[in-house]
C-alpha cells in the first residue's frame, strides 16, 4: 500500500498538496509507483499564473507522459529546480525532495481531498 | 478477464506490477525497469514470454502450407533452424512478424506476437486449407520462458548440460532438463531472442512453467540474474533496433517499409500477398531510421519528423535509452534524409532536432 501522509491534502489527479502562505504541491507515491521510473519533468516557469483543474507541466517515465494539474488559481513562486538535472528524486522522495512547485494561491476555496478520501479514491 | 500464463502466482510473489497487454495479464516490471534493463546488458534476466502465441503446423505438407502462408522457405529449411518470417495481407501489408522453428521433417512451430495469435492462426488455417497440414494452437499448452544476457549460457546450461551450448544463433533443439524440480522435463531450446543479447527461450509444457522458472532463477541468481518485464523487454529491443508489432510493423505498412526487403520470396504467386508486393518492390519505400534525441524530453510513437520544415515521417518508437543514457527513437522516414543528417521532431510543441543514425542503437560486444 503507498504511503499516503494524514497531513496533505490530495487532487483525483494524484497530487499533493500541502496548504500554507505557500501552497506546495507534488504527485503522490501512488503515482509515482504508477508511472514506474521517472525520466523527465517538466514544471511551469516561476510567475506562471495557473488554473485549477487545467495541466501545468508533465512527468515522462521510462514509458509513458503524464499530464500535471494545477490544483488550484494561482502564481507560480517557486519550482523544484533539483527535478530539472535528477528527475529520479520525484520517484525516491515524493513528498519530500520531490516537490514540484509552490503557488500562491488566489484565496479561493478548493475542495481537496484528505488522505481517507484519497486512500479511498484509489482504492478503487 | 484477462488471460494468466502459468507463471501468473510466480510474478505476484515477486511484487511484480502487473498490466494489460493485448489481453494478457503481464509483468510490466518487478523492481526497475532501468535496473532489469542493465541486468540483460550486463549479466542476464529471466523473462516470462508464455503469452505468445505457439501455433503448430503439421502434415505432410506442413512445409508447403507455410510456403503458401508465410513470407518464408519452409521446404527449404532444415531440421533445427529458425527464421524470422512475416505474414501479410492480400495487400502486401503485414499481419504480424513470426519465428518459424522447424521441429521435423512435418512438424513446425509458428511464434506469433500475443495480440495477434487468433488472427494468424486463423489466417494460417484459411491458406492452409488445401494442404494436408493440420493448424494447432498450443498457446496455453506452452510455458515460454527466455533468458537472456551474457551470462545466459552458462545459467541454461547447468539445466541441460554441455552440449547446448553448441546450438547456434537461430537454431532450435529438444533437449531433456536435467536438475532438481525439472529432471525429465522436455524443453524446445532455441537460441533466439529480442533483446539484442545471446540468449535462449524455452518452451515447456505448462504444468512444468513454474519449476523451470524456479529453477533458472536457482541457477542464475548468483551470476545476477533478475526477472525481467515488459516494460525493460521494449527498451532492450528499441536498443537493438528490433521492430514490434503496431509500432514499427502495421497492416499498412509492407516489408519494404521497415528494412525487410530480404524477406520478401522470388515467386510471388506462389504466397498469399505476393503479387501486391512484387507489384510495388521497385517503387519508392519509407524506411526505417534511428534518432538520436537532443535534450532530456523523450520522443514518442506518432510524433511528426520533419526536415527543413517538412513532414518526412513520424516515430515509431521512441524513449530513453538506458545504455546510451540518450533518448532515442525509430522512424519511418520517406526516402530523404541521410545518415548524419539533423531533422527535427514535434515533440508536443516543441521542435527538438534529432541526428539521423543506424540502426541498431546497441549492438552487444563480440
Amino acid at each position: 500500500m503507498s504511503e499516503i501522509p494524514e497531513h496533505l491534502s490530495y487532487t483525483a489527479e494524484h497530487e499533493w498538496v500541502k496548504l500554507g502562505e505557500l501552497t506546495s504541491v507534488g504527485i503522490t507515491a501512488f503515482a509515482v509507483e504508477e508511472l514506474g521510473e521517472i525520466v523527465f519533468v517538466e514544471l511551469p516557469g516561476v510567475g506562471d499564473m495557473v488554473a485549477e483543474g487545467t495541466p501545468c507541466g508533465e512527468v515522462e517515465s521510462t514509458k509513458a507522459v503524464s499530464e500535471i494539474y494545477a490544483p488550484m488559481n494561482g502564481e507560480i513562486i517557486e519550482v523544484n529546480e533539483l527535478l530539472e538535472s535528477s528527475p529520479e528524486i520525484l520517484g525516491q522522495d515524493p513528498y519530500g525532495e520531490g516537490w514540484l512547485f509552490k503557488i500562491k494561491t488566489d484565496g479561493g476555496e478548493y475542495a481537496l481531498l484528505d488522505a481517507a478520501g484519497y486512500r479511498s479514491l484509489i482504492a478503487n | 478477464m484477462n488471460r494468466t500464463t502459468p507463471l501468473h502466482r510466480v510474478h505476484e510473489d515477486l511484487g511484480a506490477r502487473m498490466i494489460d497487454f493485448a489481453g494478457w495479464d503481464m509483468p510490466v516490471w518487478y523492481d526497475s525497469a532501468i535496473g532489469e534493463h542493465h541486468a540483460v546488458r550486463t549479466a542476464a534476466g529471466l523473462f516470462d514470454l508464455s503469452h505468445m502465441a505457439e501455433l503448430f503446423v503439421t502434415g505432410p505438407q506442413a512445409a508447403a502450407a507455410l510456403d503458401r502462408s508465410l513470407l518464408i522457405d519452409a521446404t527449404a529449411m532444415p531440421v533445427g533452424r529458425a527464421r524470422y518470417s512475416m505474414i501479410c495481407n492480400e495487400m502486401g501489408g503485414i499481419i504480424d512478424d513470426l519465428i518459424v522453428y522447424r521441429l521435423g521433417d512435418n512438424e513446425f512451430m509458428v511464434v506469433a506476437n500475443a495480440s495477434n495469435g487468433p488472427v494468424v492462426f486463423d489466417e494460417l488455417v484459411e491458406r492452409s486449407a488445401s494442404f494436408d497440414a493440420i493448424i494447432d494452437d498450443r498457446t496455453d499448452a506452452f510455458a515460454l520462458v527466455a533468458v537472456q544476457g551474457p551470462l545466459a549460457e552458462s545459467i541454461v546450461l547447468q539445466l541441460t548440460g554441455p552440449e547446448l551450448g553448441e546450438l547456434r544463433y537461430y537454431r532450435v533443439a529438444e533437449v531433456e532438463l536435467t536438475g532438481e524440480k525439472v529432471s525429465g522435463v522436455t524443453a524446445y531450446a532455441a537460441r533466439t531472442g529480442y533483446t539484442g543479447e545471446d540468449g535462449f527461450e524455452l518452451f515447456v509444457p505448462a504444468e512444468h512453467g513454474v519449476a523451470l522458472w524456479q529453477a533458472l532463477s536457482a541457477a542464475g541468481e548468483p551470476e545476477g540474474l533478475v526477472p525481467v518485464g515488459l516494460a525493460a523487454r521494449d527498451t532492450l529491443r528499441l536498443e537493438a533496433g528490433m521492430p514490434l508489432y503496431g509500432n514499427e510493423l502495421t497492416l499498412e505498412t509492407t516489408p519494404f517499409d521497415v528494412g525487410s526487403a530480404r524477406l520478401v520470396k522470388p515467386k510471388p504467386d506462389w504466397y498469399v500477398g505476393g503479387s501486391a508486393l512484387a507489384a510495388v518492390a521497385d517503387e519508392p519505400h519509407d524506411f526505417l531510421v534511428g534518432l538520436h534525441i537532443d535534450g532530456r524530453r523523450p520522443a514518442r510513437a506518432g510524433y511528426e519528423v520533419t526536415s527543413n520544415d517538412r513532414v518526412i515521417g513520424v516515430i515509431t518508437s521512441g524513449g530513453p535509452s538506458p545504455t546510451l543514457n540518450q533518448n532515442i527513437a525509430i522512424a519511418r522516414l520517406d526516402n530523404t534524409p541521410m545518415i548524419g543528417d539533423t531533422v527535427h521532431v514535434d515533440v508536443r510543441g516543441t521542435m527538438t532536432s534529432a541526428i539521423v543514425v543506424e540502426l541498431p542503437f546497441y549492438r552487444r560486444p563480440e
